[in-house]
């Protein structure tokens, strides 16, 4: 079980939260000028890394608040935990920065 | 019952036992007598009961192996009835008043076993024998009778009626294990001011020092760990959990113990820890040594004699040999002469001993072999003869004796550490696997770090606590290391004896009866990666996880397959550490308790009204049958009323939501597939929500309020997942829009008033809102009040009649469905329940998502296509509708189907196939979703979806439900008032 660090209410038993996926995913700008590609792109397709991992989760059972992590997705270890809206400072090893 | 002498085994002086406690207890139906402080293992042996169980597999005889979790024979059954444990360790049972105990796997007694036949016919049964052998004409031929003839004790029918408790602790430091060097560390930690918790899980702290003849500062080991237990007592950021186990280490050091209570309320509690650092102060469990027959009662671990002389005053044997491979064992010989016991012969695998050693075994007149092993044993309820032989196989004669002392060598137990994916490494000298990389938080001290002297763990222990306080941010002043005045006997070298290829059976997993012979054909047919081999042969698969045997059966592989035992490693080791009762995972999780009922605010007027209640998430009243009268009597008898004159639902589980702000509108325009910024304030629209699939996830009335305020009704099951994903769309997608959210479900109970005679009942109760159409037509929303109440009260529909829907608060239900049912006695008022709502909406085609939709229904699916492509504006899902999937003409659309014969009802769930003569199988072209028997129309209805079902009205198909055929129509699904002129007055 993860022990997540909620920016708002501190560390909390996985259980409080929700996992939301693969963060930094833009959503097209006008929709219906994506191709059919481009939304299923949007739609499905997420990266699975073995390493870091730029995820979003949702204090469920708390302040009910999103944020997003860094995570290693071999270790688990958390390395980073960073609100909506904002950048990760910890960049992967391709150093390619996200999308959005 | 014969005479007997009481524990004709036992000492007459000595031990940690309690002998102004005696405590019967029973073993197979007899009765015999132990001490407080003994356990039943030790209680057994002093009765000098040496056969207790039978074998796995070959339903061989067997005694107690050793004294701790570790123990691979004595498995046995506690208890009677449903509290009845089975597989029990023997050495991990502490006596209690009146236990009841059986030997289990045997028939009919453990002495005289019919299984043993298996044993006979072995030849017969090698691993792996029925994967080959019952193949033909399949596996499942023979599945039942092989499960029914494998497995150790019986598994329980009944309820458990333990009780099992939970906790959930935080802690600094997580001590795992009470022995010396685990009491240490407590101490030092705890004078610092550390947290501290520390777990062991015998029932009494101490460890080695309740079974070594030490001395520690002058004192006994017992006494010395009875001061630091008493100091450690004392403190209060110190937490001592006595028989408790630590079962499993997970991400981020979250780690489980499972405490076994005595004399509480529970039998069992499960906790979760979170500690900052760990500390494994677990020490080392003794292996067993293979040759062949090396199985027979009276063969036992030569620390576990220690343990049983020197802990419990029981002399397991009188006429004792020992057979080692390293200098731990000749401790016990030493022990044993201290009682005037003598040990006869000493089988030594080394060929050259100390000569400390040598002169002490001289001294006391024990014969010692170097450089040889044991050919074979004797004794077929308990040893009695030991032939050896020189390592190159010449024969060396026999010796009599009536129990073997074995050791192995010692692994430490790091099973801890592997479940946080430590990685261990082979170590030559001692011929164990050792801690290398260590996961983060983790330390590993004393005997399962490696050390063999008392001294050394202390040194150890004290070195390794300090260094973890002082990264806990406590520094004050660190201790030092206690001075050892006398030491046992250290395991310094191991030497590991090469394999006898004798035709006897050599176990090398006690548990599971795998012997060599099964490793041998595991080498033969190329299973010869350790984790392969493991499943193939199941060596350390039973419930003692092979705690006894995985090292030798790793040696055993390496020599079979000519490789280094560091090459083989070792196989993964998984929580739990040792087996744990489903009860404790479970916890006070059940029957009741398992999930908290929602009861509807008036519900205690429901069961006045004798409501016929079901679970929908809330308990829900289905229908509210008279005197004699069925369910289905009951709901045609509402479904009339309701159409007829009026009827009183509780609607309050429907969801509520409000949404305010600048941007409300906005925001539930991008949520709705509908139009909501045209909306006026008091008035209401229906509504869908898609998810970004294009997918209908709830559908429902919204009400403008006011400008910026929305009141969203949902499904009562949807509002929290509803909430879920606004939030989610507000805060991670549109988060410049100002909008707040508030569930107010359960802030309002929400009364249904339907029927022609509606607008009169609710004059009836007095309001002072104007119900005229002209005023509140339908699909309006109006606040005041209602009966004196604070109400809202909206022209919505569900049933197809007149239709008003009063929300008044929570608290004020119960007085208000009385007064409703009062006052509206004159017009005929019938309270209706669920199920009668549920006949209504059919009759009127009303979609209920989740029924007459699943995951891939879109818009257009269900007859709202125009709605959807009409907007301009984007909404959640709107591309997704224009994927070509979502396009397709054959898609399954909403239709109604009719039976031909009226009388024929039509089962939900049954398949539609074409024409009404279609041969079976064939591909299915829909599903009915929702069916009743309409009471207005005196038939049977159906909804359901079928491929491109709106173009293909009045086409005969056949409904098709396992036995049943039913020929059937497609209609409109508007059944009943097509012109919804019911609706409009």
């Amino acid at each position: 079980m993860l022990r997540i660090k909620c920016p708002w209410c501190g560390v909390r038993d996985q259980t409080d939260f929700q996992f939301g996926g693969e963060s930094h995913i833009a959503r097209p700008e006008t929709p219906e000028h994506a191709s059919d590609a481009e939304w299923a792109n949007y739609l499905y397709f997420r990266k699975n890394p073995k390493g870091l991992h730029y995820e979003r989760w949702v204090h469920s059972y708390g302040c009910r608040q999103w944020f997003n992590i860094a995570r290693d997705t071999l270790t688990h270890e958390i390395i980073e935990v960073y609100k909506m809206g904002e950048q990760p400072s910890t960049r992967s090893d391709t150093g390619k920065a996200n999308k959005k | 019952m014969r005479s007997r002498v009481d524990n004709p085994a036992r000492l007459s002086d000595g031990g940690l036992i309690d002998r102004n406690k005696p405590l019967q207890f029973s073993f197979n139906g007899v009765n015999y007598t132990g001490y407080e402080g003994d356990t039943l293992a030790s209680a057994l042996l002093a009765n000098d009961i040496k056969l207790v169980a039978r074998s796995f597999k070959y339903h061989r005889p067997r005694g107690v192996f050793t004294a701790g979790e570790e123990e691979p024979c004595a498995l046995i059954e506690i208890g009677e009835g449903d509290a009845r444990t089975p597989t029990s360790r023997a050495p991990m049972i502490p006596l209690v008043q009146g236990l009841i105990t059986n030997s289990q796997n045997c028939w009919p007694s453990v002495n005289f076993d019919i299984g043993r036949v298996l044993d006979f016919t072995h030849i017969f049964w090698p691993a792996g024998f029925y994967n080959k052998t019952f193949k033909w004409p399949s596996w499942h031929t023979w599945e039942n009778l092989i499960r029914k003839s494998t497995g150790l004790g019986q598994a329980l029918t009944g309820p458990d009626p333990d009780h099992y408790e939970q906790v959930n602790a935080h802690c600094d430091l997580l001590i795992c294990g009470g022995g010396p060097a685990g009491l240490l560390a407590a101490r030092t930690a705890g004078r610092l001011g550390v947290r501290v918790m520390l777990v062991e899980q015998d029932q009494s702290f101490g460890g080695t020092l309740n079974w070594e003849q030490v001395q520690i500062e002058g004192k006994s080991g017992h006494s010395w760990s009875l001061n630091i237990i008493d100091e450690l007592d004392s403190m209060k950021n110190v937490m001592l959990l006595p028989h408790t186990t630590v079962v499993g280490n997970y991400d981020h050091n979250v780690t489980t113990l499972l405490q076994t209570g005595q004399g509480t309320a529970w039998r069992e509690c499960f906790w979760t820890v979170r500690p900052k650092k760990i500390l494994l102060a677990t020490g080392a469990i003794e292996q067993g040594l293979i040759f062949p027959n090396n199985d027979r009662p009276g063969i036992m671990l030569a620390s576990a004699v220690r343990h049983y002389l020197n802990r419990y005053a029981v002399v397991p044997g009188r006429n004792v040999m020992v057979a080692t491979n390293n200098d731990t064992a000749y401790q016990t010989v030493f022990d044993l002469a201290r009682k005037q016991i003598a040990v006869s012969t000493v089988v030594d695998i080394r060929t050259e001993v100390s000569e400390e050693i040598r002169q002490g075994m001289a001294d006391l007149g024990t014969a010692l072999i170097c450089g040889v092993r044991i050919s074979d044993t004797r004794g077929t309820r308990g040893i009695n003869k030991v032939s050896i032989e020189s390592l190159d196989g010449k024969i060396m004669g026999s010796h009599q004796c009536d129990l073997l002392a074995v050791s192995g060598g010692w692994s430490p137990r790091l099973h801890l550490l592997a479940h946080a994916r430590g990685k261990l490494r082979f170590e030559p000298a001692s011929q164990s696997f050792l801690a290398d990389t260590l996961p983060p938080g983790f330390t590993v001290t004393g005997s399962a770090a490696g050390c063999s002297k008392l001294t050394d763990t202390l040194t150890d222990a004290i070195r390794k606590t300090n260094n973890i306080c002082s990264q806990l941010g406590f520094t004050g002043k660190h201790a030092t290391a206690p001075v050892v005045d006398k030491d046992a006997l250290g395991s310094t070298k191991t030497v590991t004896a090469p394999l006898n290829s004798g035709k006897h059976r050599q176990w090398i997993d006690l548990a599971h009866d795998v012997t060599l012979l099964d490793a041998e054909l595991a080498v033969r047919e190329g299973f010869v990666s350790v984790e392969h081999f493991k499943r193939f042969t199941t060596t350390g698969m039973s419930v003692d996880q092979g705690k006894t045997g995985n090292l030798n059966a790793i040696i055993a592989l390496a020599a079979l397959t000519g490789r280094e035992t560091a090459d083989i490693g070792t196989t993964t080791f998984r929580p739990p550490y040792v087996p744990v009762t489903l009860g404790a995972i479970a916890g006070g999780n059940l029957g009741e308790f398992y999930a908290p009922r929602r009861y509807l605010p008036a519900h205690t007027l429901h069961q006045q009204l004798n409501a016929h209640f079901a679970d929908y998430d809330w308990q829900r009243p289905e229908c509210y049958p008279r005197a004699g009268e069925t369910v289905e009597d009951a709901v045609h008898r509402e479904v009339l009323a309701v159409r007829q004159s009026v009827g009183i639902f509780d609607n309050s589980p429907i969801g509520k939501i409000e949404v305010r702000g600048t941007d409300a509108a906005e925001f539930l325009n991008r949520v709705y597939i509908n139009n909501v910024l045209t909306l006026k304030p008091g008035r209401a629209r229906y509504g869908l929500m898609l998810n970004e699939n294009g997918v209908i996830i709830d559908d429902g009335v919204f009400v403008r309020l006011s400008e910026n305020h929305f009141l969203v009704h949902t499904t009562s099951g949807a509002v929290s997942r509803i909430v879920a994903m606004m939030e989610e769309w507000l805060q991670c997608e549109w988060s410049h829009l100002r909008v707040l959210i508030d569930d107010i479900t359960t802030q309002w109970a929400n009364f249904t008033l339907a029927g022609p005679r509606a607008r009169e009942v609710l004059n009836a109760l007095g309001t002072d809102i104007d119900l005229s159409a002209k005023n509140l037509p339908h699909m309006a929303m109006a606040s005041g009040s209602v009966a004196g109440l604070k109400a809202r009260v909206a022209r919505i529909s569900f049933s197809g009649e007149l239709s008003f829907e009063v929300s008044i608060p929570a608290c004020t239900a119960q007085h208000f469905m009385q007064t409703s049912l009062n006052l509206g006695q004159a017009f005929g008022i019938t309270p209706y329940g669920i199920e009668t709502l549920m006949v209504l909406r059919t009759e009127k085609g009303y979609l209920h998502v989740g029924v007459d939709t699943d995951g891939s229904s879109t818009p257009d699916d269900i007859g709202w296509g125009h709605v959807a492509r009409k907007k301009t504006t984007d909404y959640i899902g709107k591309r997704s509708l224009f994927r070509p999937a979502n396009l397709a003409g054959d898609r399954k659309q909403l239709v109604g189907l009719e039976p031909l014969d009226s009388k024929q009802s039509i089962p939900v769930g049954g398949h539609l196939l074409p024409g009404t003569e279609q041969q079976v199988p064939v591909r299915t072209e829909g599903w009915v979703t929702s069916a009743c028997y309409s009471p207005n129309l005196k038939r049977y209805i159906a909804l359901a979806v079928l491929a491109g079902g709106r173009q293909r009205l009045d086409e005969l198909l056949t409904v098709f439900d396992e036995d049943r055929r039913i020929a059937v129509k497609v209609v409109s699904p508007l059944f009943y008032d097509t012109e919804n002129e019911r609706l409009k007055d």
